[in-house]
C-alpha cells in the first residue's frame, strides 16, 4: 500500500482542488483529509457518515476549590502562566499535569479534554476518512496519525494499493505527523513569490523524510515569470516539476458545484490528468 | 490596540491585509507587524525590513546525567507527552514530544536531569521604513510552532497599531497568535472553502471572546454566500477587495497593493478607524 500525499507549504494554493481531482481518477483508493483544522475535502466528496469517533487529544487541569489552599506552588510551577486565581485557563493549559503531581493537597485533576471528531465516510469516489478538530483545540498533529492510522487500516481491509492524501498547510507538526509514512509527496504550489518561498522551506523539511517530491503549479498563467523562477529553483534542487496547471474558472465552478475540477473538464482537468499520469507511473514502477 | 488578522483558509489575503494596512496607517500612527506565521512567514516579501537583531528561540529540554539516574522511571510517568521513557537501563528523550513543562527536572528524586536548549526558530527585529517588524521563523523539523507564536508576541510594543499577521488554521497557532487581541479580522474569499472555514474561524474567534469583522478579498459575484453567513450571525462585513488579475500580479511580484494602487491607502485608514469604534 502506497501514501500519496498532496501538501504545499503555503496556504490557498490548490491542495484540495488537485487532491479531489487525483482522487476521482485514481481507482482503489482509501482517500484521507490531513487538513483537520480547516478540513474542506468533504465539500466535493458529498460523504455520507457511516462512523463517528470521538478524539481525546491532550489533558485539561481543573483546581477544586474546596480543597485549595492557596499555596501558589502550582502557580509558581506552571511555565504556560496558565494559572491564575487559583483556577486554569484552558486555553493556555497545555495539560502537562506539573500543577496535578505538585500539588501537596490533591486539588488538581486532570480531565481528558475531546478534542474533535474523525470519521469515516462513503463518497461517490470511495471510502474517505475526516476529522474536525474542535473550537480553539490543540493537538491537530495527534488527530492527523489518527485519521491516517483509520485510513490504513481501511486500504488493509478494502485491499486498496493507494491511499490519496489531502496535506496540512505549513511545515509544523501537522505535516510532519502527515508525512511520516508517505511514500509520494505532490507539492502544490502557485507563481507567487510567497509560494516560492514556501516551498523552499517545505523542501527543507521533505529532505528529512524517505520519501519521492514532485512539485505542480497551480494557475502558472498568472505569472509565467513567478512560474519560471519556480521551475529554475526546482531544477537547482533536483525536483522534478511534472506539471503546470492553467488558470481556469472551470475549478471555481466545479467547487461551487461540490465536485471535483477533473468531472468537470476544462484546461485545468486536462492538466491535473497528466499529473496524475506522471505520478501513477513513477510510484507503480517503485 | 492589538489587531490580528486571521483566517481560517489558507491563501485567502491574510498578509495582503497586514501589509498594506501597515503601510497605510504609518504615516499618521506609530505602527508594528508581527509576522506570526513562523511556519510560512511572508510580510517580509512585501515590506523588505532592515533586520538589526535576530534571536535563536529555544525551549528547555531534558538532559539525563546516566551516573545519577537511578532508572527509578518517576520522569516517565510524570511526562504525560511521553517525551522521555526508560528502556532496560537507559533513558531516552523525545525532543519533538517535549513542551519543556519542566515536569521531568523538578520532580527527578536523585537530581539526575538537567535542562538543555533545543533551537525551535528564530525572531529578527527591525524597521520596514517607519514600521517596526518582528519575524518569527519556525526551523524546519520543529513542532513547537504555538511556543515560538507566544515568544513573537511577547515583544509587541506600546503602540498605536500593533498588526499580527496570523497562520491558517484554528488551532493552537491561531489561538496562540489571537488570543487576548482587541480585535480580529478575518480574511475570507467568497467560494465554498472560504465560507466553511470562515464559519470555523469566527467559532474560534469567539470562544476567545474577541470582537471579530470579515474581509471578503477577491470579491466577485458569489460574494452572497459570505454575505448571507454573516447577516444571519451579526458579522459585520469591513471591506470587500474585487478580484483582478492585476492585483493578482502585483501580489505575485511581492508589491503591495497601496503602492501599486494608493487609492486602497484611505480604505485602510477608515477601516481602521472602523475597528477602534467597534473594539471600544
Amino acid at each position: 500500500m502506497k501514501e500519496i500525499l498532496i501538501i504545499s507549504g503555503k496556504g490557498g494554493t490548490g491542495k484540495t482542488s488537485v487532491t479531489s481531482s487525483i482522487a476521482a481518477l485514481c481507482e482503489n483508493k482509501i482517500m484521507a483529509d490531513a487538513d483537520v483544522d480547516a478540513a474542506d475535502l468533504y465539500l466535493v466528496l458529498q460523504p455520507s457518515i457511516i462512523e463517528t469517533h470521538e478524539f481525546y487529544g491532550s489533558k485539561k487541569a481543573i483546581i477544586d476549590s474546596e480543597k485549595c489552599t492557596h499555596c501558589r506552588l502550582c502557580m509558581q510551577a506552571c511555565r504556560f502562566d496558565a494559572i491564575n486565581n487559583f483556577q486554569v485557563d484552558p486555553i493556555l493549559c497545555e495539560g502537562c499535569g506539573v500543577c496535578y503531581h505538585i500539588c501537596p493537597r490533591n486539588a488538581v485533576s486532570m480531565k481528558d479534554n475531546l478534542s474533535g471528531h474523525w470519521y469515516i465516510s462513503d463518497t461517490p469516489y470511495g471510502t474517505l476518512v475526516h476529522a474536525k478538530l474542535g473550537t480553539a483545540e490543540e493537538n491537530s498533529g495527534k488527530l492527523v496519525a489518527e485519521v491516517l492510522r483509520s485510513a490504513k487500516e481501511m486500504a488493509e481491509q478494502q485491499e486498496a494499493p493507494y491511499i490519496i492524501i489531502d496535506g496540512p498547510p505549513g511545515i509544523g507538526c501537522p505535516v510532519i505527523s502527515a508525512l511520516s509514512d508517505a511514500d509520494m509527496v505532490l507539492i502544490v504550489t502557485e507563481p507567487t513569490a510567497s509560494s516560492l518561498h514556501d516551498l523552499q522551506r517545505l523542501l527543507e523539511l521533505t529532505a528529512n523524510f524517505k520519501v519521492d517530491v514532485s512539485v505542480c503549479i497551480n494557475k502558472y498563467d498568472l505569472s509565467e515569470e513567478q512560474s519560471r523562477n519556480i521551475e529554475y529553483f526546482c531544477y537547482d534542487q533536483g525536483i522534478p516539476v511534472i506539471g503546470k496547471i492553467p488558470f481556469d474558472k472551470n475549478v471555481i465552478n466545479a467547487i461551487a458545484h461540490g465536485i471535483p475540477p477533473v468531472k468537470y473538464g476544462g484546461p485545468a482537468a486536462l492538466a491535473i490528468k497528466d499529473i496524475w499520469e506522471i505520478m501513477k507511473n513513477k510510484i507503480d514502477s517503485e | 490596540m492589538i489587531v490580528a488578522i486571521a483566517s481560517g483558509k489558507g491563501g485567502t489575503g491574510k498578509t495582503t491585509i497586514a501589509v498594506n494596512m501597515a503601510l497605510s496607517l504609518r504615516k499618521h500612527k506609530t505602527v508594528q507587524l508581527l509576522d506570526c506565521d513562523v511556519e510560512e512567514p511572508n510580510a517580509a516579501i512585501f515590506l523588505n525590513p532592515k533586520f538589526d537583531a535576530e534571536e535563536e528561540i529555544s525551549i528547555p529540554i531534558p538532559s539525563v546525567d546516566n551516573e545519577l539516574c537511578n532508572l527509578c522511571g518517576r520522569c516517565a510517568e510524570v511526562c504525560f507527552f511521553h517525551a522521555i521513557a526508560v528502556l532496560g537501563n537507559h533513558v531516552l528523550t523525545f525532543p519533538e514530544l517535549c513542551h519543556g513543562c519542566g515536569g521531568c527536572t523538578l520532580f527527578c528524586p536523585t537530581g539526575a536531569i538537567t535542562e538543555k536548549p533545543e533551537t525551535i526558530g528564530t525572531i529578527a527585529t527591525g524597521y520596514a521604513q517607519d514600521i517596526s517588524f518582528v519575524q518569527g521563523r519556525l526551523k524546519p523539523s520543529s513542532t513547537a510552532t504555538a511556543t515560538l507564536i507566544k515568544e513573537v508576541r511577547r515583544r509587541a510594543a506600546n503602540l498605536d497599531a500593533v498588526l499580527i499577521d496570523a497562520p491558517p488554521g484554528t488551532s493552537c497557532p491561531v489561538v496562540a497568535s489571537v488570543n487576548k487581541a482587541d480585535f480580529c479580522l478575518l480574511v475570507t474569499e467568497p467560494t465554498p472553502f472560504g465560507l466553511n472555514d470562515l464559519v470555523l474561524a469566527v467559532d474560534m474567534v469567539r470562544a476567545l471572546n474577541i470582537p471579530l469583522g470579515v474581509i471578503i478579498n477577491r470579491s466577485d459575484e458569489n460574494d452572497d454566500i459570505i454575505k448571507e453567513y454573516c447577516g444571519k450571525n451579526d458579522i459585520p462585513i469591513l471591506m470587500s477587495i474585487p478580484f483582478q488579475r492585476q492585483y493578482a500580479a502585483y501580489y505575485a511580484q511581492g508589491i503591495p497593493l497601496v503602492e501599486a494602487a494608493p487609492e486602497w491607502e484611505q480604505a485602510f485608514q477608515n477601516l481602521w478607524d472602523d475597528i477602534e469604534r467597534r473594539s471600544r
